[in-house]
């Protein structure tokens, strides 16, 4: 049997195409077929292809691009979407494994329908390491499906690290108590070169910029060390910190969420701990630099 | 101008989920609900849209009898009046859910005219099926651009910035369209007192749509495994901050 995937430059592709590989032969449907990006004009080019192939399933990343074609393919075709899966088997129905919650929650179900369409969670299964699969023509798409395309596009402005990458995150929450409150986890994200991140408490309250927010609806985030400083670790706020290595808990209550899921913790004001802490590094770099 | 945005009613799950003993839904007895942070953005913005331009807004969800104190919150805010496709509190699946609001957009739009702007969410809060806004557009035949963190009125077009890895991706499409948004989009107002009065008084039009067998069937859920930490305390109040850079050091980040 022939499966299809929509193929983007990177991991997640090679992700998708595990799964795909438990279902049929591979052919590949690249992105980048289409310039400047129009996601009609590629759900249109994959309902092609599964016409020609007789394509018995399609897989693509669960990536935004991966999801959004494929829900015009899935409309397209009048077919069920399985999205963001981190497991999936053929058979009558199909199976799979999906994440709920921005992944605090998993689903298992049955996908009824005759071609299966799979969209596979990021980072969630080994990628392929065979050959690449053949790839499929698009051919010229037509006029309508180009009515939704990329025209333009802006470069982030702020300067700074961004949260996604950053090695070291200093967030505030709730506890911090006002936006000039942030002043302290500034101090210390200064001199440990971090970024600064927060809760959506802070947010709504509007201490802090959207683009600070760690989370389900705010930025997944990965760095070595996630440093929480009054955020109680709400299942939304802690589905964005799946990625980081160590986690540092600052909060007054002991048997607050983030404390429990924490590698370290210290119990106590934040308020005396941050500054605390940022003296503790500039004594620390003052006998280096001394000694 | 009309606007309408599509809401969904999602428990607020607090620290650590439950499940309910057939693990088929999640234990709501203790927990408040909400709509979710990025269809609340969409209502903040259909309320913008409408003080700016004048017309009629309207908000619908499938949910719930209970599901009309969302309904009521969006009223709050300032949206005119609501359609409420009441369930018995089953599960409806993305495209099921999709066909039941087309319908009620279609009945709405054969009375009272097309609407301009249809917002969703990118996705919802529990199910994240990332396509019922899609499915809507598709089926009325109108470009649909997702994951929205601004939206601009261009004349009778709508310029859209889309959040991507490496900045934003801008769209310009024609009216009438479908936009599917993200939190971040704007900062929504809290419902003043007086917008709460109002909402209790404002049209909620009933529907009671029947279920279809879901072709994505759920079978059941888990809570995933933990990550396997275990918190090791470095002490209470300034006197642990030794410990902490210590830990920074061993990390390599100092
Ligand atoms: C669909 C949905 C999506 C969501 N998405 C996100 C998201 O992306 N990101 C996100 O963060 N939230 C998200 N939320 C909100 C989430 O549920 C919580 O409401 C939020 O994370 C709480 O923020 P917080 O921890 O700062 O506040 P709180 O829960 O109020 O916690 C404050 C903490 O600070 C501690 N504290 C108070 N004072 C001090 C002090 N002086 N010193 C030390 N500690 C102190 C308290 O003990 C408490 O633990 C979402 C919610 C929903 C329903
Ligand atoms: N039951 C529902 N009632 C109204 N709108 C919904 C419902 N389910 C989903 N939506 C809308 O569709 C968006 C995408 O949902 P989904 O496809 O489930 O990720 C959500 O953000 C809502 O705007």
């Amino acid at each position: 049997m022939n499966v299809l995937v929509l193929m983007e430059p990177g991991e997640p592709s090679r992700q998708a195409l595990t799964l795909a590989r438990k279902f049929g032969e591979p052919h590949g449907l690249p992105v980048q077929a289409v310039q400047p990006f129009a996601p009609d004009a590629l759900a249109a080019a994959l309902a092609r292809a599964v016409e020609e192939l007789d394509a018995g399933a399609v897989f693509a990343a669960g990536t935004d691009r991966g999801n959004e074609v494929m829900a015009r393919l899935a409309a397209r075709l009048n077919l069920p979407l399985a999205a963001n899966c981190i497991g999936a088997a053929p058979g009558d129905p199909a199976t799979v494994t999906r994440l709920r919650w921005g992944g605090s929650l998993l689903e298992e179900a049955r996908l009824h329908s005759p071609r299966p369409l799979v969209t596979v969670a990021p980072h969630t299964v080994p990628a392929d390491d065979g050959p690449q699969p053949p790839t499929i023509e698009v051919g010229s798409p037509a006029l309508g499906d180009l009515v939704v395309r990329v025209s333009d596009h802006i470069k982030p402005t702020n300067g700074g690290i961004s949260l996604a990458d950053a090695k070291v995150i200093v967030s505030g929450g709730r506890g911090v108590g006002s936006k000039e409150g942030f002043a302290i986890i500034e101090e210390l994200a200064g001199l440990l070169g971090a970024a600064v991140g927060c809760s959506r408490a802070v947010t709504s309250a509007g201490w802090r910029p959207h683009s600070d927010q760690v989370g389900q609806t705010g930025t997944k985030v990965a760095p070595e060390v996630y440093i929480a400083c009054g955020i109680s670790g709400a299942t939304q706020h802690m589905a964005g910190l799946k990625g980081a290595k160590r986690i540092l808990a600052i909060n007054s209550d002991p048997q607050a969420p983030l404390m429990l899921n924490a590698d370290y913790t210290v119990t106590g004001d934040l308020k005396e701990i941050v500054p605390a802490i940022s003296a503790e590094i500039r004594r620390a770099r003052a006998g280096r630099t001394s000694s | 101008m009309r606007i309408a945005v599509c809401i969904k009613r999602v428990p607020i799950t607090g620290g650590r989920i439950v499940l309910t003993a057939d693990a088929r839904a999640i234990n709501t007895q203790h927990l408040g609900f909400t709509m979710s942070p990025h269809e609340e953005c969409g209502v903040e913005e259909a309320v913008r849209l409408i003080e700016a331009n004048k017309g009629d807004s309207v908000v619908l969800t499938l949910g719930p009898p209970e599901a009309v104190e969302q309904l009521r919150d969006a009223m709050a805010l300032g949206i005119d009046r609501a359609i409420h496709l009441q369930t018995d509190g089953q599960e409806w699946d993305g495209e099921s859910t999709a066909a039941a609001l087309l319908d009620a957009i279609r009945a709405d739009e054969t009375s009272n005219g097309p609407f301009d702007i249809i917002f969703f969410g990118n996705e919802s809060a529990d199910s994240g099926g990332f396509q019922v806004g899609l499915r809507v557009a598709y089926a009325l035949n109108r470009p649909c651009v997702t994951g929205l963190k601004r939206v601009t009125l261009e004349g009778s077009s709508v310029r859209c910035e889309q959040e991507v890895e490496d900045g934003r991706d801008v769209y310009v499409v024609p009216l009438p369209a479908v936009l599917t948004v993200k939190e971040g989009l704007n900062l929504p107002r809290y419902p003043s007192v007086p917008g709460r009065m109002r909402a209790r008084s404002k049209p909620v039009a009933d529907v009671t749509p029947a279920r279809p067998a879901p072709r994505l069937e759920l079978v059941k859920l888990l809570v995933p495994a933990g990550q396997g930490r275990r918190a090791e305390s470095l002490g209470s109040g300034a006197a642990a901050a030794p410990a902490v850079v210590d830990v920074f050091q061993k990390a390599g980040v100092l």
